[in-house]
């Protein structure tokens, strides 16, 4: 912060908070930065998931996220976090060509 | 289906901000707020405090607000500093819903830290204020049917209640009171020590603190208490005419002779733990300088604190406005005096401010005033858990009994009603985080009921807050490792 200063205790607390927000989209293969805020995904319990597993790591999965995000918005028995393409969204991924260097042209759906 | 891109959405009218809840306050030249309800403290610099002026005239836009300011600051300071102050909440968008008050009950099992024995009703003194046997006790312990005196099996049972109910906390917190403690020496005698090997076998710690009028001590009791390591608070009003009005014993004779060597020798022998005096202030008794020059100077108490009578409204020692004033300027004369000590890491034996500061660097936001029935609770001489040491023994404010534990569902019941978030007048109020409404035996003195807040006090509750935050800012400046006593 450049114009505030954090005097007492909970202050700090709120400013590491807004500092917290602000991080960028990271990703998870590496070290989470501290205090990042970890997803929790649909699928701790029931597929091993396009986020994370249940320690906050991606490595361990059995797939890669691209290809988990594919598979949650294509085939997924379960109602995941990404639109449904089968009747809804079907061009929900048109502009993302290749998942890896294009995700961040996925955005949210309303219906 | 409507499909968002990332363009950004164009927005038709400008957003007006507006303030939002904090409580202003300036010290040592610089500028604060403190935030409602979060609790937090920041200091704002010069654009921030100026962005701040031009939204206390009312709602802006933001480029309306760099417009107003462009002469003195830069366009980018200025977007910062709104970006900062909105983030912190201390303003925001004009029609943005205020803060809730949360409604969250604390979790089921709260342990237990400290527990207050009355080990018994009875008193060699007969102050006129006294709320246990004065005009406005809740119980008459003259006609109940509880013992005068705590017995040994009794007290035994609380200790075995309070290292159940402690339940992971490493360190537990006995208080012995009373009536007048000292009258039931061998129960606190045989405590104590079925206290220390209890606690040793839970591999647990307790600390064991009294308070006592000062009357009966006597060489071997002083000599216990200071080998125990017992804290020990004596209840004192002030130099001998000060005393001597309403500490009086049956006969009406005043108390200061009696308890002034007593207390010497107490202070000369007892040095393995700070001793503290407790003085209630009345209408008659506001000279607040002098009794702490006497106390602490004088006799040598280590802590002074003080506490307004508690009284029902028409009782002619209650404290009115022009007094609650005196008080308060006083108050924080004492308050400046303590700042001067701890900038230079001395010690100062005025002990109202320290709780408050302490409060006030964690940034507590509490949804109770404190910690009765939660963390505290008082027994009666029979054993009886009650909210705290002040309900004793009354019924309407039982939670069980030391030898079956506490009645979960009456505490709940009870944490239900008292949460501030029932306190509606208490929701516009930006001291809400510190006081959460006052007292709850304040509360039934003066309202007849426990849930009422204690509104005859905000004037001065609110004027105290903003000096203890204008002592904290100053200190946080010139002294800011002191802080750091706060910490634990
Ligand atoms: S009792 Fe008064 S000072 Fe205390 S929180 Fe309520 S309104 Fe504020
Ligand atoms: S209810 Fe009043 S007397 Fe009892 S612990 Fe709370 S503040 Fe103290």
């Amino acid at each position: 912060m450049k114009n505030l200063k954090p005097i007492n205790q909970k202050a700090g607390r709120i400013e590491a908070q807004i500092r917290r927000e602000q991080l960028d989209v990271v990703g998870l293969e590496s070290q989470p930065p501290e205090g990042a805020n970890i997803p929790l995904g649909c699928s701790l319990v029931f597929f091993p998931g396009w986020e994370v597993d249940s320690d906050g790591g991606t490595a361990g999965l059995c797939q890669p996220v691209e290809r988990d995000l594919f598979d949650c918005h294509l085939a997924c028995f379960w109602p995941a976090h990404v639109p449904d393409q089968l009747n809804h969204s079907p061009d929900w991924t048109a502009k993302c060509a290749s998942a890896q260097k294009d995700w961040r042209k996925l955005d949210l759906v309303f219906p | 289906m409507t499909v968002l891109t990332t363009e950004p959405l164009m927005v038709e009218t400008p957003t007006q901000l507006a303030l939002r809840e904090f409580h202003p306050f300036e010290a040592s030249g610089a500028r604060y707020v403190y935030l409602v309800p979060s609790a937090g403290i920041f200091q704002l610099d010069e654009p921030s405090g100026a962005i701040l002026d031009v939204l206390a005239q009312g709602p802006r836009s933001d480029d309306e607000i760099v417009g107003a300011l462009g002469q003195r600051f830069s366009e980018e300071t200025l977007r910062d500093g709104l970006t900062e102050l909105q983030q912190i909440r201390v303003i925001g968008d004009v029609g943005a819903p205020r803060e809730q008050v949360v409604n969250d009950l604390p979790p089921e099992g709260f342990p237990l830290t400290t527990m207050v024995l009355n080990v018994t009703n009875k008193c060699n003194l007969a102050c006129t204020y006294c709320y246990e046997y004065g005009e406005d006790k809740i119980v008459d312990t003259t006609c109940s049917d509880q013992p005068k005196f705590m017995a040994d099996d009794t007290a035994r049972d609380g200790v075995e209640f309070l290292l159940k109910e402690s339940g992971p906390l490493k360190v537990a917190h006995l208080t012995f009171f009373g009536g007048e403690t000292l009258l039931n020496f061998p129960v606190l005698q045989d405590t104590v020590a079925y206290a220390r090997k209890r606690a040793e076998e839970e591999g647990k710690r307790i600390e064991f603190s009294l308070t006592t009028n000062a009357t009966l001590l006597r060489p071997e009791i002083i000599e216990w208490l200071a080998e125990n390591e017992i804290g020990v608070t004596v209840s004192i009003d002030g130099p001998k005419e000060v005393q001597d009005k309403m500490r009086v014993f049956h006969s009406g004779k005043g108390s200061y002779e009696t308890v002034q060597p007593k207390i010497k020798e107490l202070l000369r022998v007892h040095t393995s733990r700070p001793i503290g005096a407790r003085v209630t202030l009345t209408r008659e008794n506001l000279d607040i300088h002098r009794i702490y020059k006497h106390l602490h100077e004088e006799m040598g108490f280590w802590e002074v604190g003080f506490a307004p009578v508690t009284t029902a409204p028409d009782r002619d020692y209650e404290i009115q406005d022009e007094g609650y004033v005196r008080m308060l300027a006083q108050f924080g004369e004492l308050a400046r005096d303590w700042l001067e000590h701890a900038v230079e890491n001395r010690h100062h034996g005025f002990s109202n401010i320290k709780d408050t500061l302490e409060e006030i660097h964690k940034g507590v936001s509490k949804a109770y005033p404190c910690g009765a029935g939660l963390g505290l609770m008082g027994v009666s001489t029979g054993g009886d858990v009650a909210l705290c040491h002040r309900f004793a023994a009354s019924d309407d404010h039982n939670f069980g009994t030391v030898a079956d534990g506490i009645d979960r569902d009456k505490q709940r019941e009870f944490l239900e009603e008292h949460h501030i978030k029932n306190k509606t007048d208490c929701h516009t109020c930006w001291a809400r985080p510190i006081c959460s409404g006052g007292c709850y035996h304040e509360a039934n003195t003066r309202y007849g009921e426990t849930q009422a807040p204690n509104l005859h006090f905000c004037t001065w509750v609110r004027s105290w807050t903003h000096t203890c935050l204008e002592i904290y800012g100053e200190l946080s400046e010139r002294n800011p490792s002191y802080l750091a006593r706060f910490d634990a």
